[in-house]
């Protein structure tokens, strides 16, 4: 199943949580900017963005595509 | 279509409108709005209207407002005199997001603040072991813990290692000088505001110390330079220092001030309920003894795996969330639920009031820490009912430290400590007659030695 990343830009404060969970996929400026350096990873990454999914401070990342446990 | 008029609470006097209740029952006045006015109400603050927004909708407008809209930085008058002239951040949006994102709350960070925190804890009940039981009051306890653990992360080690209890004790008194009046005239002559600067200018001399014995000894290497440390080392074309002790008081005052009351507050909230709800409290016990018995070092992992301490502690600020009225200043024509809001207005959000509404958590008013659990999970499913820390863009940026640093603070103190309430369970409340609430005194428990 093919799945991907969305971002709330209102919600996202730059933590940098996801960066540290999933560095090949999240990316945080120095000034806190987000990027998303790849929208639709393998799945072998699914494991390292749920936990960023999991532990970001305002919630700000979802999965969409098929259900996840992070999203409950 | 923006035409439905705000309705105003009652209870409106002739002199100040309603500032001399926001100065005695702020939450009663809160309440009463939403009862009265529904979602969107007003009260009047001596002169100047403040238009209240409450529940899911209106929350999550508030709280996606651009700061071009809805702009906090003339909101808190009462912060002027505290922060001192010439301190307060006045800058963009951009460059205040920017600042306000201290970089030693990046997740990066995060690691070695919850070592920094558990020692500090260490450090405070080291005195405890000497006797194996005693008396602690709460306000005092967690006020100079807090102030040890966010001048340690903040600043750094160096600078907290200059500080004892009476730098706790001044930095209260600022925060005690956060009447409501404040929004008339903040330099008001009543006793808190006295006190308020005469303790400011003694931190001042407190911190013009400790730049004085740095000046005065070897430069900082590079591994044992803290923020004071690069403070000083910024000159002038002249060579002369760029910040005096004044500015640099300033910056450390504000610095610490989100972190400080808020934390200090909710960790005594988390202990009293939990401390009224033994089997609650039992639950926690059970989750922290487990975790010791596996190896049990506070490590950063570890600390963000305790649902049950973490979902007291979430509890604890739902009932008793430490900001209970946020504010900002309507700069465009605005509207919110159909309604008109004028440019110049003031528009408030409150957590007091939003955190315990029936339409977003069953029985509001029970202290249950189960309802953050799966399949409940009441913050995940309610983020603009459930705004301890605000939401959204403006959403508390230290929320995460926080939550860690009151994980490491119970998670050594309840696995070596046991505590009870030594007042009658319904005489602890909250001071709610300043801007900044902290518990009302004395707000004693009983410590003896598991």
């Amino acid at each position: 199943m093919s799945w991907h990343i969305s971002v709330d830009d209102d919600l996202c404060q730059g933590h940098g949580v996801c960066e540290s969970e999933a560095p090949e996929v999240f990316r945080v400026s120095k000034a806190g900017e987000l990027t998303v350096l790849d929208p639709n990873p393998s799945d072998d990454q699914r494991p390292a963005v749920e936990q960023a999914v999991r532990y970001c401070p305002t919630r700000a990342i979802r999965i969409a595509g098929n259900r996840t446990e992070s999203e409950e | 279509m923006s035409n439905i008029s705000i309705a105003e609470v009652s209870g409106r006097l002739s002199d100040g409108g309603h500032l001399a209740e926001l100065r005695s029952d702020p939450i009663g006045l809160l309440s009463r709005l939403r009862e009265e006015c529904g979602a969107v109400g007003s009260f009047d603050l001596a002169g100047r209207r403040v238009v209240v927004v409450t529940g899911a909708e209106g929350n999550e407008w508030y709280f996606r407002a651009s700061d071009e809209d809805l702009d906090q930085g003339e909101a808190y008058p009462f912060m002027t005199p505290i922060f001192g002239e010439g301190v307060v951040f006045d800058a963009s949006p951009e460059r205040r997001r920017e600042m306000l994102h201290n970089q030693a709350l990046r997740d990066r960070y995060m690691r070695g603040h919850a070592e920094t925190i558990a020692r500090e804890v260490e450090e405070m009940v080291a005195v405890w072991d000497r006797d194996g039981s005693g008396r602690i009051d709460l306000l005092d306890f967690f006020a100079e813990l807090t102030i040890y653990t966010s001048s340690s992360c903040l600043i750094g080690r160096k600078f907290r290692d200059a500080l004892d209890g009476r730098f706790a004790r001044l930095y209260h008194d600022l925060e005690r000088g956060t009447d409501a009046l404040a929004f008339v005239d903040p330099y008001a002559d009543i006793p808190s505001f006295r006190q308020r600067d005469a303790s400011r200018a003694e931190l001042v001399n407190l911190v013009a110390a400790i730049m004085d014995e740095r000046l005065a000894g070897e430069p900082a290497t590079e591994d044992d330079r803290d923020l004071l440390d690069v403070l000083l080392s910024i000159r002038t074309a002249d060579g002369e220092l760029q910040f005096d002790a004044n500015i640099i008081t300033g910056m450390f005052i504000a610095m610490m001030f989100a972190g400080h009351h808020t934390t200090s507050t909710t960790a005594a909230w988390t202990l009293l309920e939990l401390l009224r709800h033994p089997e609650q409290m039992a639950a926690v016990l059970d989750e922290q003894d487990a975790l010791a018995r596996d190896g049990g070092d506070l490590t950063y992992q570890a600390l963000r795996d305790m649902p049950l301490l973490e979902s007291a502690i979430k509890e604890a600020l739902r009932l008793h969330p430490p900001l209970i009225l946020l504010l900002r200043v309507a700069k465009n024509d605005l509207e919110v639920l159909g309604h008109h809001i004028p440019a110049g207005d003031l528009v408030g959000a409150t957590p007091a009031v939003s955190n315990r509404l029936a339409e977003a958590f069953s029985e509001p008013e029970r202290y249950d820490l189960y309802r953050y659990l799966p399949p409940r999970s009441d913050d995940v499913e309610h983020p603009w009912d459930w705004i301890p820390f605000g939401a959204g863009r403006h959403r508390c940026v230290g929320a995460a430290f926080a939550m860690m640093q009151l994980k490491a603070i119970f998670a050594l103190l309840l696995t070596r400590y046991r505590f009870e309430l030594a007042q009658p369970a319904d005489s602890y409340r909250t001071d709610h007659t300043k801007m900044v609430v902290q518990l009302a005194q004395p707000c004693e428990v009983d410590w003896v030695r598991r």
